[in-house]
């Protein structure tokens, strides 16, 4: 007799129960992104009342708001970094977390996601790329490959993906990592390193939507969606040797960055001291 | 604690300054902006003061990412404020809805200037004044207040405040450029003369259960804000009273929404402030507020002077309306004129608010420049023959 598999999902803890199931749909990344994150949360045994998750608008955003337990600040569409640099100086001593798609974060929101890496505030930006605009039924993203059939380029698509990774690296962040839902290990070790990262992180995961970008790209299930992202996956080091040409729809998965760097919230406090201490000294009672 | 500028004292500023000093005063510690003409001095003053008092001011991408920060820092737990103008003021539209929708205490000042577009960057206007009211989508109620001196900038900022943290929700000083770039004299109070409010907080961990919840029946839950180990869901979906995505439920998002809406209107009495000059006897009621209601204030004496019973009503607070006022006031005057600095926007609250009572005509003035009392005496004279 075969005992019945009782399996018991340990990161049940980490989630609110009572919006289970997601609204995600069968299929999609965003539940091995969640999954992700909360191994992460459990290894590097955060208290989740330690932590402050953001999120955008998007399939994406929905990953861990409302389904992660812990503060969480569900914002407008492309905000959600702004918004969260409000809350990491008000709430310097917490861990920061922004978890949301391409579309949200470096489509309408790009500007902040920019400048948030610039001022290299402390916060771990966990970027879902799913190339496509998913909930609102497919459209192109700044992400989506050229050539790629969505519903507002039902030809092709004329335009080239940004590369998120490069740009934030780019742009002054501590930490960039980029990989695939297909590398869960990396991606729980990456989002490990970026939670620990005293500055901007960012996480980028390919993730599959077999729904509105597969389906219309000649990869109709999740499984031949993670077969390509395995089989294009290119390893930074390697991708070093490698010409334009021969990288053209590759997906570049690694570390880009990894450096210490002088923390915004760490630099407004130390600026306060100075100026408390100046004042302290050279000024007369205000009062 | 000291303050890196004369309290319990007068002094000579401008009201973008006196708008940074009280806002300090009030206990704001958190300020993000973006630079704006005619707003940038109180940004400037919050970059020189902030680091003095403990206090943050930060300098975002935009606008729309100033009052996300704003919005952030105050669940975060901070009194928290932004300031713009005109154009920034539209760019921050969708957020102050999400402020309003989250039931989110901050303060936004609009130095209005010249519109629309980039308008007449460095003069003022009132060409906002629905804007501030009814400019982001959806149904819902927030706070306006407007000054018509630099003395009432900085009142009215402390008061902001206060209305802000008391009813949980976002408060606009809608000033302008006038007010904001006038020297007058000033007196600061010492902060032991000032009563500052703060927003309720749950009493325990039953009560922050309830973040969008009634549970006080007073309409403003207290605010469990972040980093207290409540695990609080905010989202601008339309959401139960513990914070819960609802978006299908006509029923709850009809009780989310009265309730926001129904927090606001319910305190009139308590909100609302205006002041009046003459208008017992009044045959011609003047109803103006800001800058304008200066010049409306003189030209009501000098009509006076000249045996024409006018009188002044001076509104402080732009919404809510209190349109029972208007009715009372229209049915003792003949005509009321409404003096304002755009193409009839106040206008037209007054005029339902007259309810055919009496007739309700406008003053207008736009380009920048403040009507003169004597335009407004003249325009009344020349009605009057």
């Amino acid at each position: 007799m075969s005992k019945p598999i009782h399996t018991k999902y340990e990161m049940i803890k980490y989630l609110r129960k009572e919006a289970l199931p997601t609204a995600l749909c069968p299929g999609c990344g965003g539940g091995t992104v969640l999954n992700a994150f909360a191994n992460a949360v459990d290894q590097l045994k955060i208290d989740p009342r330690d932590l402050v998750v953001v999120s955008g608008i998007g399939c994406s955003a929905w990953i861990a708001s409302p389904y992660f337990l812990a503060d969480t600040l569900h914002t407008t569409h492309g905000r959600a970094i702004a918004f969260a640099t409000g809350v990491k100086v008000g709430l310097p001593d917490k861990k920061v977390v922004v978890i949301s798609g391409d579309g949200d974060l470096a489509g309408i929101g790009g500007n902040h996601l920019l400048h948030a890496a610039r001022r290299n505030i402390d916060i771990t930006v966990i970027l879902v790329n799913n190339f496509i605009y998913g909930m609102t039924g497919g459209q192109v993203a700044p992400t989506t490959p050229f050539g790629a059939i969505t519903t507002t380029t039902p030809y092709r698509n004329i335009e080239h993906p940004l590369k998120i990774a490069e740009t934030v690296a780019s742009a002054g962040a501590s930490y960039v990592a980029r990989w695939t839902t297909f590398h869960v290990y990396q991606l729980i070790e990456s989002i490990k390193k970026a939670l620990a990262t005293k500055g901007f992180s960012l996480v980028e995961v390919v993730s599959q939507c077999p729904v509105q970008f597969g389906r219309r790209n000649k990869m109709k299930t999740p499984a031949e969606m993670l077969r390509w992202f395995s089989r294009n996956a290119v390893p930074i080091s390697k991708a070093k040797s490698m010409s334009p040409e021969e990288l053209e729809g590759k997906i570049i998965i690694g570390e880009f960055v990894s450096k210490e760097k002088p923390e915004f919230t760490e630099e407004l406090n130390r600026l306060i001291d100075e100026v408390a201490q100046y004042y302290g000294l050279g000024g007369e009672d205000a009062d | 604690m000291r303050y890196p500028f004369p309290v319990g004292d007068a002094d000579f500023i401008q009201g973008d300054e006196a708008i940074a000093r009280a806002a300090i005063l009030a206990g704001c510690r958190f300020y993000a902006g973006y630079p704006i003409t005619p707003a940038s001095e109180i940004f400037e003053a919050m970059s020189l003061y902030m680091p003095l008092v403990d206090g943050v001011s930060i300098q975002m991408e935009d606008e729309i990412g100033s009052i996300a920060a704003v919005i952030g820092a105050s669940w975060a737990g901070a009194k928290a404020m932004t300031a713009t103008s005109g154009p920034g003021f539209s760019l921050m539209m969708e957020n102050l809805g999400y402020a309003i929708m989250t039931e989110t205490p901050l303060v936004l000042v609009n130095v209005q200037r010249s519109g629309p577009s980039t308008g007449q960057p460095t003069l003022a206007a009132q060409g906002d004044l629905m804007q501030a009211i009814w400019g982001t989508h959806g149904d819902h109620s927030l706070i306006v207040l407007t000054p018509a001196t630099v003395q009432e900038a900085f009142d009215m900022t402390i008061r902001a405040f206060n209305l802000a943290e008391k009813y949980r929700t976002p408060v606009i000083l809608l000033t302008d450029a006038e007010v904001g770039h006038m020297r007058e004299r000033v007196y600061a109070p010492h902060p032991d003369e000032l009563e500052l409010v703060y927003r309720k907080l749950p009493a325990n961990e039953e009560e922050a259960k309830y973040p969008f919840g009634d549970i006080h029946g007073d309409l403003v839950p207290p605010m469990p804000i972040f980093g207290k180990g409540y695990r609080t869901y905010v989202t601008g979906l339309t959401h139960d009273e513990r914070g819960r995505p609802k978006t299908v439920d006509a029923e709850i998002h009809e009780r989310l929404v009265k309730r926001i809406v129904g927090k606001i209107e319910n305190n009139k009495k308590d909100i609302i402030d205006y002041e009046t000059y003459g208008l017992e006897d009044a045959d011609i009621a003047i109803v103006s507020f800001g800058i304008v209601a200066r010049s409306a204030m003189r030209a009501v004496k000098e009509l006076r002077k000249e045996g024409i019973n006018a009188g002044l009503l001076k509104l402080n607070v732009l919404w809510p309306f209190d349109f029972e006022l208007i009715e009372k006031i229209a049915e003792n005057v003949e005509r009321i004129y409404v003096a304002e600095m755009n193409l009839g926007q106040l206008y037209h609250m007054v005029k339902e608010g007259a309810n055919g009572k009496a007739k309700v005509e406008l003053i207008s003035r736009i380009g920048g420049e403040v009507h003169t009392p004597g335009e407004i005496v003249e325009r009344i004279k020349r009605d009057l023959r």
